[in-house]
């Protein structure tokens, strides 16, 4: 596997990133340099190896009631905001006409 | 005022009346301020501990009890802890600024004790790093050696605990982020079992295989601390259920152990000499008071640098993407659209490895290569954690080096993430199995001096036993 700048281009995208050209070079190589010290994985036979995603297996899930709790107010919730009115978040333009 | 090493000694002079804790709390300020230059903390809560001391020891003064357990514990927290009130930042310009609106659970549990929290400890940008170096706050220096890095990601919090300026630190470990910086600073690291103590309030990086996990300079207080934090919690369910014991009550080991090391570790190409010979002499240091030592073979050592990097970066890459500056954090002054704020904030806000980790982890999660990479570490990662669980099934413990050399000099590693990342291999086995390990002091470096730690690791919420043993070795 290689990566190359197409790809980077697309990565940018899906992790709303947006690099400089001296980092995109740089990541460029970083990445290329990581994936070959992945690649290692491959060389594995791994058939028949079920997924391993959940580390803490005591069973059941864990439930509680669906009751309305740990809230923050409003003013709370608020404070540490880039950009507020009184009452809402403030965000920029969503569509520009 | 004398340096304590632990917290009995401590409570034994504030029961004499020789110390109060106010006192106590002023010394520790005293070796924050000669030791600035090391850059251990981001803030240090100076005013706020000292009235707290204040107050503590005047309920003391009236009813000893009520000033709990912890009474004369002095802990600093690493910067991704949330303590309410006060600011997380995760070491990172993103959130600077940032105020947590509560307490993490283990924070909580301490403050129930009466612990005095003496400030925020500088680390890696969101726990991602092993050096301290990708700190927006500037590195941790090495109190051992401040031309080298101290280890990381808790940097900040081992150097606290080296440099005399706390009695303990919470940290987490991601993939070493205790160990290793306690190795490289001299002192004990302790990475409880996966989901022992709750995540609440931890800024999450790799999910599930974060853990909340202690400096000290005793097991002792290691012990006490983690009978404290540790627990079913009902704001994390992958907290562990079990009953907690009373570790700090139980640290007698009267049996003999079986104890298994790894001839692959040992024999590994990147293992220094000096470290290796360490290793060696604990291990005849072992044999010799009568426990089983035994080499047993582990396949899969090269495989878990790879298999891990694939997996934490694809859980840092979902984590990180709440990171947006619309709600919270860091907003970049020049965006003019909302896709545009997205892009802008996190560009300006994430430092360089962060993005690297994201980018990667963008990657192996995308289509296409889900599989080949994604999937395919999580099926190595059910490998590595079964052969480890069958060899604890039959060992009580594994002996592991905690790292391959000691602490290298500032800046060797900044431009090479890659010799960075495989420096961490001997200590992610056990958060990729899930289980507990500890770092333990093991002397100083031959040639350099520099202190060289050595790692146990025990089976899936065993502490009880990890600790015991480990006190028969660190008394």
């Amino acid at each position: 596997m290689k990566i190359d700048q197409q790809l980077i281009s697309r990565l940018e995208q899906l992790t709303r990133l947006e690099l400089t050209e001296a980092e995109k070079f740089r990541l460029e190589g970083d990445l290329n340099n990581i994936l070959a010290m992945v690649e290692r994985l491959q060389s594995l036979d791994t058939t028949g190896v079920e997924p391993l995603a959940y580390i803490n297996d005591e069973g059941e899930n864990t439930w509680r009631e669906d009751e309305v709790q740990n809230q923050a107010d409003r003013e709370e919730a608020l404070k540490n905001a880039p950009d507020r009115d009184e009452h809402y978040f403030r965000t920029l333009k969503v569509i520009d006409l | 005022m004398k340096s304590y090493a632990k917290l009995s000694d401590i409570q034994a002079d504030l029961r004499a009346g020789q110390i109060t804790c106010r006192q106590l709390v002023a010394f520790y300020l005293e070796q924050i301020a000669a030791t600035k230059h090391l850059n251990a903390y981001i803030e240090v809560y100076a005013d706020e501990a000292l009235q707290r001391a204040q107050s503590l020891d005047e309920r003391y003064a009236t009813d000893p009890a009520s000033a709990g357990r912890l009474y004369g514990m002095v802990i600093s927290i690493k910067d991704v802890i949330c303590y309410k009130d006060h600011q997380v930042t995760g070491g990172s310009h993103i959130l600077e600024g940032f105020t947590s609106l509560f307490s993490a659970t283990a924070v909580e549990r301490l403050l129930a004790e009466g612990a005095i929290i003496i400030g925020r400890t500088n680390c890696d940008e969101f726990a991602m790093g092993s050096t301290n170096e990708t700190s927006y706050y500037g590195p941790t220096k090495n109190a051992a050696d401040p031309s080298r890095i101290p280890g990381g990601s808790s940097g900040g919090a081992a150097v606290a605990v080296q440099a005399g300026t706390c009695l303990a630190a919470l940290g987490s470990d991601t993939g070493g982020s205790v160990r290793q910086p306690a190795a490289f600073c001299g002192v004990i690291g302790l990475k409880p079992t996966y989901g022992r103590i709750s995540r609440h309030g931890l800024l999450a990086y790799g999910s599930s295989f974060d853990q909340i996990g202690v400096f000290s300079h005793s097991i002792q207080d290691a012990a006490l601390l983690l009978e404290i934090m540790a627990g079913a919690d009902e704001y994390d369910s992958t907290a562990g259920r079990r009953p907690v014991p009373a570790y700090s009550q139980r640290l007698s080991f009267d049996r003999r152990a079986r104890i298994a090391y790894l001839p692959e570790a040992l024999e590994h190409p990147s293992l220094d000499p000096g470290v290796r010979q360490a290793c060696l002499q604990f291990l005849e240091k072992l044999t010799g008071a009568g426990h089983i030592v035994e080499p047993v073979s582990f396949e899969w050592l090269d495989y878990i640098i790879p298999a891990y990097y694939v997996l934490t970066t694809a859980e840092a890459s979902s984590n990180l993407a709440r990171y947006d500056g619309i709600r919270y954090g860091y907003r970049s002054a020049d965006a003019h659209n909302l896709e545009a704020a997205y892009r802008k904030s996190r560009s300006e806000g994430f430092g360089a490895e962060a993005k690297r980790r994201i980018m990667l982890g963008a990657f192996v999660l995308s289509a296409g290569y889900y599989d080949a990479y994604y999937a395919k570490a999580q099926q190595v990662r059910r490998l590595i954690r079964d052969t480890t669980l069958d060899i604890l099934s039959k060992y009580d413990f594994i002996f592991m080096p905690t790292a391959p050399n000691v602490a290298w000099p500032l800046g060797e590693t900044i431009d090479d993430p890659v010799a960075m990342y495989l420096a961490d291999i001997f200590t992610v086995q056990a958060n990729m199995a899930g289980i507990p390990a500890i770092a333990l002091p093991a002397g100083n470096h031959p040639d350099n001096g520099l202190p060289i730690g050595v790692q146990l690791m025990g089976a899936p919420f065993e502490e009880e036993a990890l600790l015991a043993f480990s006190k028969q070795i660190v008394p």
